[in-house]
C-alpha cells in the first residue's frame, strides 16, 4: 500500500506508461482520416443514388425472344391490344397467350422460336414471361390512375417501340416517383397521345398546353405515405 | 469513515468556509481518492450493487430484443395513448442529465467553487442517463432498424423528416447534448487519467489508463491549453441547461392536446429537469461518499448547497403547477379546463397528487436547516423528488387518454414489459455508473486541489493576511 510519504518523494518502481514511438503515425493518420472520409461518403452517396444501383438497364431474358420493336414500332400495334387492362386496373395485364394467337396461328405458324407458344396453347399452361418493373411489395402503384390523368407509358417504361429486348430505362426509386408527384407537369400528355411512345411531353406541347391538362384534369397528386404504402 | 468533526455549513462572514475537510496536502488528497480505485476489490456493497444493477440492465436488453422481435404491441401504448411509457421514461431521463450540465458548465462559469467535488460524477451521471433516455425514443419508433431515418441525408426515396417537427428537433438536442457532455467529461478528466496513469502498479493499468490520459505530462503548456478547452466548452455547454429540455418541452407545447399546448412549457421544463437531476446527484451522492470514503471532498455543506437549489427549483415546479390551473381557468377554454380538473380527480388523480406530494410538499423540509444537513431526511426527499418527477411526466403524457373526442378516450394501463423496462433503464443506469465510480476518477482532483487553501497560499509578509488562506488574489 502506498501512503502519502511515498507520493512526496519519487515513486518507487512506478509502471512508466509511454506512447510508443509508432503513435507518432497517429496524427498523420487522423489527419488522413479526415481528408479521405468525405470523399469515400461521396462515393458511396453518388454510388447509393446512382441509376445502377436501381436495376436501369435490367433486362432478363424471356421465354420467346418476342420483340416490341417489331410489333409496337414497326407493326404499330397499340399497347392496349395486349395490355388490355391497363386504363381500368392497377395491373397492365400480361396478354394470355390467346392474345398472341389471334395473330400467330396465322402469321409464321411453323417459326422455331414460338415453339414455347405452341406448347402453352396446347397445354393451356402459361408462359413464364420474367417481369421487367418489380415494385417493392410495399408499393401499391395503380395504372389506371396514372394513364386516367396523362401520363404517358413512355414516361416510366421509356421508348418500348425501340427495344428488342425490353429493359428498365428509369430507376423506379421512391425518390424518382416524388419528383413527378411533386411537378407532374412536365410528364403530362393529351389522353389521346397515352400509348404515342414517340410523343414527347416537353418537346411536343407548350408549358401553356401543360399547365391547362393540369387543370382540366385538376391533378394534384398526394405525397402521403399511404397513398402509395397502405 | 467518521463524520468531519469541523462544520463547513456554518457561515463566517469573515472567512471562507473551507471545501475540503480534514486534508491540508494535495497529495493526501490524490492517495484519498486514488485509494478506492486502486484497492484490488471494491468493497462488497459494490459487488452486491453490481449484482443487482447489472441483472436489470441484462432483462433491459432482452426487454429490448423481445419487443423488437415481437413489436410494439407488448406496451400498453394504445390509441389515443401512443407515447406510453418510452416517452414518460424518455422525459424522466433527459430531465435527469441536466443537473450535471448546470453544474459543470453554468456554476462553472459562475465561479461556484463548491461544484469541483461533485461536478465529476454529475456530468457521468448526465452522460449514463442520455444513454438510457436515448433508448427509449429509439425503440418507440417501433422499427429499430430504420432508426436511421431521424436524421436528415440525401437518399433515393426523396425522403426528408418533417423539420417542423419538435420531434426532429429533439433528435438534434439529444444528440448534441450527448456530444457535448462526453467532450466535457472527458476533457475534464484528463489531467486526473494522468494521476492515475502515473500511480499505476500493473501494467494494464498504466496502458489504459496511459492512452486514456494522451500523453499528458502535466506541463504549463498542457495546463494553458486544457484550461482554454475546458472553458470553452463550457460556454458552449451552457445554452444547452436551458436549450435541450426547452426543445424536450416543445414536443408537448406544440402539440394541440389539452394541457399540453402552453407556453409556460420551457421554463417549467427547465427548472423541472434541474429539480430533478439535483435530486438524483444528492441519491447517487450519498451513499457513493459513504462507500468509497469521500466525506471529506463531498462534505456537508455540499449537500446542503444543491438540497438548497432542490428547494428553490422545486418551488417554481410548484408554482408552474398553479400557473398551469389559473391559465386553465382564466382562459376560459373548456377542453383545457376539463384537462385539469381531470389530472386532479379524474381516473388518474392519484398520479396527480403522488407527484404534488413528491414535488412540492416534500421540498419544502428543505426550509429548515436541520432537514437540510440529516441524510435520513435529505435522502428521503430526494427519493420523492425522483418519484415525483417520473409521475410528473406520467400525468402529462396520460392527458392523451382524454382529448377532444370522448368517443376515442381509454384507459392507459402499462404492461409488465413497460413496468420492467422502467427498471431496467434504472438497472442500465446504475450499472454504468457502478462501473464509473470503480474504474475512473469520481472526483476532480486536479480542479479539487485548486480550491484548497494550499493553491492560495502567500508567503508570509505579503499582502494581506498569511492567515487568510483562502483569500482571493488582491489586485
Amino acid at each position: 500500500m502506498r501512503t502519502s510519504k511515498d507520493i512526496d518523494g519519487p515513486l518507487e518502481t512506478p509502471v512508466r506508461f509511454v506512447f510508443p514511438q509508432w503513435s507518432n503515425l497517429l496524427l498523420p493518420t487522423v489527419i488522413g482520416a479526415i481528408l479521405v472520409v468525405p470523399i469515400y461518403a461521396a462515393l458511396v452517396l453518388t454510388y447509393g443514388l446512382s441509376p445502377v444501383t436501381h436495376n436501369v438497364g435490367y433486362m432478363p431474358i424471356q421465354p420467346i425472344p418476342f420483340s416490341h420493336k417489331i410489333h409496337a414500332g414497326e407493326l404499330g400495334l397499340d399497347c392496349r391490344y395486349c395490355h388490355n387492362t391497363v386504363e381500368y386496373a392497377a395491373k397492365a395485364a400480361i396478354p394470355p397467350t390467346q392474345t398472341c394467337m389471334t395473330c400467330h396461328a396465322q402469321v409464321q405458324p411453323e417459326s422455331e422460336a414460338l415453339k414455347p407458344l405452341w406448347e402453352s396453347y396446347g397445354e393451356g399452361t402459361a408462359i413464364l414471361w420474367q417481369r421487367v418493373h418489380d415494385l417493392p411489395d410495399y408499393v401499391f402503384f395503380d395504372h389506371s390512375a396514372h394513364v386516367e390523368r396523362g401520363v404517358g407509358c413512355a414516361t416510366c417504361h421509356g421508348r418500348i417501340d425501340e427495344m428488342d429486348v425490353v429493359f428498365q430505362t428509369q430507376p423506379l426509386s421512391m425518390g424518382w416517383c416524388l419528383e413527378c408527384h411533386r411537378d407532374p407537369e412536365p410528364n403530362l400528355r393529351p389522353l389521346d397521345e397515352i400509348t404515342n411512345l414517340a410523343f414527347d411531353s416537353l418537346r411536343d406541347q407548350t408549358a401553356q398546353v401543360r399547365r391547362g391538362l393540369l387543370d382540366i384534369s385538376h391533378i394534384s397528386p398526394s405525397e402521403d405515405c399511404s397513398t402509395c404504402h397502405r | 469513515m467518521n463524520e468531519p468533526t469541523i462544520d463547513n455549513t456554518f457561515e463566517d462572514p469573515c472567512q471562507r468556509a473551507p471545501l475540503v475537510l480534514n486534508h491540508t496536502e494535495f497529495a493526501s488528497v490524490t492517495t484519498a481518492i486514488c485509494q478506492a480505485n486502486e484497492s484490488p476489490r471494491p468493497p462488497r456493497a459494490w459487488y452486491i450493487a453490481f449484482a443487482i444493477s447489472s441483472t436489470l440492465a441484462s432483462l433491459f436488453g432482452l426487454l429490448v430484443l423481445y419487443l423488437i422481435i415481437t413489436g410494439v404491441g407488448v406496451w400498453g401504448n394504445h390509441s389515443p395513448t401512443m407515447w406510453g411509457f418510452p416517452i414518460i421514461n424518455f422525459v424522466f431521463w433527459i430531465g435527469i442529465g441536466h443537473a450535471g450540465t448546470l453544474i459543470s458548465a453554468i456554476l462553472f462559469l459562475f465561479r461556484q467553487k463548491w461544484r469541483t467535488a461533485i461536478n465529476r460524477f454529475a456530468e457521468a451521471m448526465t452522460i449514463f442517463a442520455v444513454i438510457c433516455a436515448g433508448t427509449f425514443p429509439v425503440i418507440h419508433v417501433g422499427r429499430v432498424w430504420v432508426v436511421y431515418w431521424l436524421f436528415p441525408f440525401p437518399n433515393q426515396m426523396d425522403l426528408w423528416p418533417q423539420f417542423r417537427s419538435p420531434l426532429l428537433w429533439d433528435v438534434f438536442a439529444v444528440s448534441t447534448y450527448f456530444t457535448v457532455s462526453l467532450m466535457f467529461w472527458y476533457v475534464g478528466m484528463i489531467p486526473d487519467l494522468a494521476t492515475f496513469r502515473d500511480r499505476a502498479v500493473t501494467k494494464t493499468r498504466a496502458i489504459i489508463y496511459g492512452i486514456l490520459a494522451l500523453g499528458w505530462c502535466g506541463s504549463t503548456r498542457h495546463w494553458h491549453r486544457y484550461e482554454r478547452a475546458y472553458l470553452l466548452l463550457a460556454a458552449l455547454a451552457t445554452p444547452l441547461v436551458l436549450s435541450v429540455h426547452s426543445v424536450v418541452s416543445f414536443d408537448f407545447a406544440v402539440a394541440q392536446v389539452p394541457g399540453w399546448h402552453s407556453t409556460i412549457f420551457p421554463p417549467y421544463f427547465v427548472a423541472g429537469a434541474i429539480f430533478g437531476g439535483f435530486a438524483m446527484v444528492v441519491t447517487l451522492a450519498v451513499p457513493s461518499r459513504q462507500l468509497w470514503g469521500l466525506k471529506d471532498f463531498i462534505t456537508m455543506r455540499h449537500l446542503e448547497n444543491m438540497n438548497k437549489i432542490i428547494l428553490l427549483t422545486g418551488s417554481i415546479v410548484g408554482y408552474a403547477y398553479l400557473m398551469e390551473f389559473f391559465t386553465a381557468w382564466y382562459s376560459g377554454a373548456r377542453y383545457e379546463s376539463f384537462a385539469f380538473i381531470n389530472r386532479a380527480f379524474g381516473q388518474h388523480a392519484w398520479a396527480y397528487w403522488i407527484m404534488l406530494f413528491c414535488n412540492v410538499a416534500a421540498p419544502q423540509l428543505f426550509w429548515f436547516k436541520r432537514c437540510r444537513r440529516s441524510i435520513p431526511v435529505m435522502f428521503f426527499v430526494v427519493m420523492c423528488v425522483n418519484v415525483g418527477m417520473w409521475f410528473e411526466r406520467f400525468v402529462i403524457v396520460i392527458s392523451l387518454e382524454q382529448d377532444y373526442l370522448p368517443s376515442s378516450w381509454a384507459y392507459f394501463a402499462p404492461t409488465w414489459v413497460d413496468l420492467a423496462m422502467l427498471i431496467g433503464s434504472m438497472g442500465l443506469f446504475l450499472t454504468l455508473f457502478l462501473l464509473f465510480i470503480r474504474y475512473l476518477p469520481v472526483i476532480a482532483m486536479a480542479e479539487l486541489k485548486a480550491v484548497m487553501p494550499e493553491a492560495n497560499a502567500h508567503p508570509a509578509g505579503a499582502h494581506g493576511s498569511a492567515d487568510d488562506q483562502n483569500g482571493e488574489a488582491v489586485s
